[in-house]
């Protein structure tokens, strides 16, 4: 019954030469046009030229500064000069780590739901519920505002240095991290917590015995991964003159001086890695 | 619920635990030790009042027309940098990752390739784009390729780890009758993970508008150049445009990235 009917349907559309074609053409079409209508104007806004790149001049250009990066600069004083700013790098990450956390800590649990008072008898009373409006909301702003932008700013303020740096960092990632802690511990099982206070217990009695036993592993290895991303944002804040490693790579391009280069490259390159297999052994172990 | 009832956590462990807090402790007092900062200028009442007039000169945000319309131009030159690097990247890394779909994990080319994803994502958009300024000039372009670079290895590990954990039934079933390994990814692999890809581009976009709007800083187009520019002059007021711009224009992706992924999962 369905077979002649679909036959007489195929005959109907101009036989079995047209069935054979894509019947889905009309809406791949729409979606490739629409695709092209969207991706001229971005092409043209973002100068996108890449054949410039392969004329003749700029090729020259390009291989001289590709040649210049070997050999890497070994001579000691600039490897010393080197792993003063690698270290530089390090401690900027891990001061403005420790200063995020003194700023983390308070507002997470002060908009942490699992620890609230009020909740318990059934809805959040209003002050404490715009209370933790505005501390999630104080986070997001810390943390929507790129670590770069703050560094820049507070070099207008503090002037060029590691102070900057550290600063920006402190606010960034005191935004990221306070608000996965606060959803860390909320994700945890509040059970305990809720009758710890229900019995009587302060709030800081019951994130002690009650949420950071479930929570405490998860907190430690969010820290340590957060901690080894600052290191890569510290790099990169040196070029808006925060001091450390990018610092110095920011004045070896202008210089055009390759061989340096390569070699901070190389050093970044293990920095990075060492970092990152530090954060995956200690967030391994550590728990 | 106290730790000594646990009888998971050993003396070794806690031993470990101990050497690790001290060891974090010693690396956070040699960091404040060894870097000179400046807290009494900051925290000073001079500090504090310097930094109060900076905060104040932010108001009112400039709102000259001529302004606007070059504000416009300079986010729709972060746009159209974030969308076509992160486009370009997705692009290379999906032809990158031919090698790693081969059944049984690829030989030397894989490892090749894992190690140039390596690379590439080891080293931050903006140093790529301060790199290519001597052979792309100052401008949009050199931004473009930066985030190209840079999120081409990071979209290329992510695209690998989901062709590798794709469940291998239907690539085997065409590789048994004799197919070759480009039709295998393509008719087998990708339908399955398509969703998947999908969404770490989206979410990679996510990433580097954050970060396009930042390049330009170095002198890679945008509104990072913009930026850069007017707070150079203490032009405060146009900064604060320029600042509300990004944050604007952040959330338009991250509204547009969520509307897409709920249209793809629904």
């Amino acid at each position: 019954m369905t077979l002649p009917r679909a036959v007489a349907g195929v005959r109907a559309a101009g036989g079995v030469g047209a069935a054979r074609r894509d019947p889905a053409w009309r809406g791949r079409l729409l979606w490739l046009a629409l695709a092209a209508l969207l991706l001229w104007p971005a092409l043209r806004a973002a100068e996108f030229t890449p054949w410039t790149l392969l004329d003749a001049r700029s090729l020259r250009v390009s291989a001289g500064y590709l040649a210049s990066f070997v050999p890497p600069d070994l001579r000691a004083p600039f490897l010393a000069e080197v792993a003063q700013a690698t270290w530089r790098t390090v401690a900027i990450a891990t001061s403005g780590i420790s200063l995020a956390l003194l700023l983390a800590v308070p507002l997470a649990l002060l908009a942490c739901a699992s620890l609230s008072i009020s909740r318990l008898g059934g809805r959040m009373a209003p002050l404490p519920f715009v209370l933790r409006q505005a501390a999630r909301g104080t986070m997001a702003l810390l943390r929507t505002v790129p670590e770069l932008v703050w560094a820049l700013l507070f070099v207008r303020v503090v002037g060029l240095g590691p102070t900057a740096g550290v600063l920006a960092i402190a606010l960034t990632y005191g935004g990221m991290l306070g608000k996965v802690y606060a959803e860390i511990l909320e994700s945890a099982d509040g059970q305990a917590a809720r009758v710890l206070l229900i019995n009587g217990a302060t709030r800081l009695q019951a994130l002690a015995y009650g949420l950071l036993p479930a929570a405490r592993a998860e907190l430690g290895s969010y820290t340590v991964y957060r901690w080894e991303c600052a290191i890569r944002s510290s790099v990169v804040l040196g070029f808006v003159g925060a001091g450390g490693l990018g610092q110095r790579m920011d004045e070896s391009i202008k210089a055009l001086a390759g061989g340096e280069m390569a070699t901070m490259l190389m050093v970044f390159v293990a920095l990075v890695a060492a970092a990152d297999r530090l954060s995956a052994w200690l967030r391994r172990e550590l728990p | 619920m106290t730790s000594a009832l646990q009888p998971g956590r050993s003396a070794p462990r806690r031993a470990g635990q101990a050497v690790f807090i001290v060891a974090a402790l010693v690396l956070v007092l040699a960091s404040f030790a060894s870097l000179d900062l400046q807290w009494t200028g900051l925290f000073s009442s001079a500090g504090l009042a310097a930094m109060g007039r900076f905060g104040a000169e932010f108001f009112p945000p400039a709102r000259e027309p001529h302004f606007l319309h070059a504000l416009a131009g300079a986010a729709g030159e972060t746009l159209a940098m974030s969308a076509l690097g992160t486009l370009l990247a997705a692009a290379a890394a999906a032809l990158l990752c031919v090698p790693l779909a081969r059944v049984g994990g690829g030989g030397a080319a894989a490892r090749v390739v894992r190690w140039l994803f390596n690379l590439l994502r080891a080293i931050p958009e903006l140093v790529w784009a301060s790199l290519l300024l001597v052979s792309a000039g100052l401008g949009p372009m050199a931004g473009t390729l930066a985030l190209a670079l840079h999120t081409s290895g990071v979209l290329g590990r992510l695209f690998g780890e989901a062709i590798e954990n794709a469940p291998p039934g239907p690539a085997l079933a065409l590789r048994l009758q004799g197919v070759g390994t480009v039709q295998v990814l393509l008719y087998a692999t990708v339908p399955q993970i398509s969703p998947q890809l999908l969404s770490y581009v989206l979410y990679r976009w996510e990433n580097n508008i954050r970060a396009a709007t930042v390049l330009g800083v170095v002198g890679a187009g945008g509104l990072g150049q913009m930026l850069a520019f007017h707070l150079a002059l203490f032009q405060m007021g146009r900064t604060a445009s320029v600042l509300a711009a990004m944050l604007v224009l952040v959330l338009i992706v991250d509204l547009a990235s969520y509307l897409a992924r709920r249209a793809m999962t629904r």
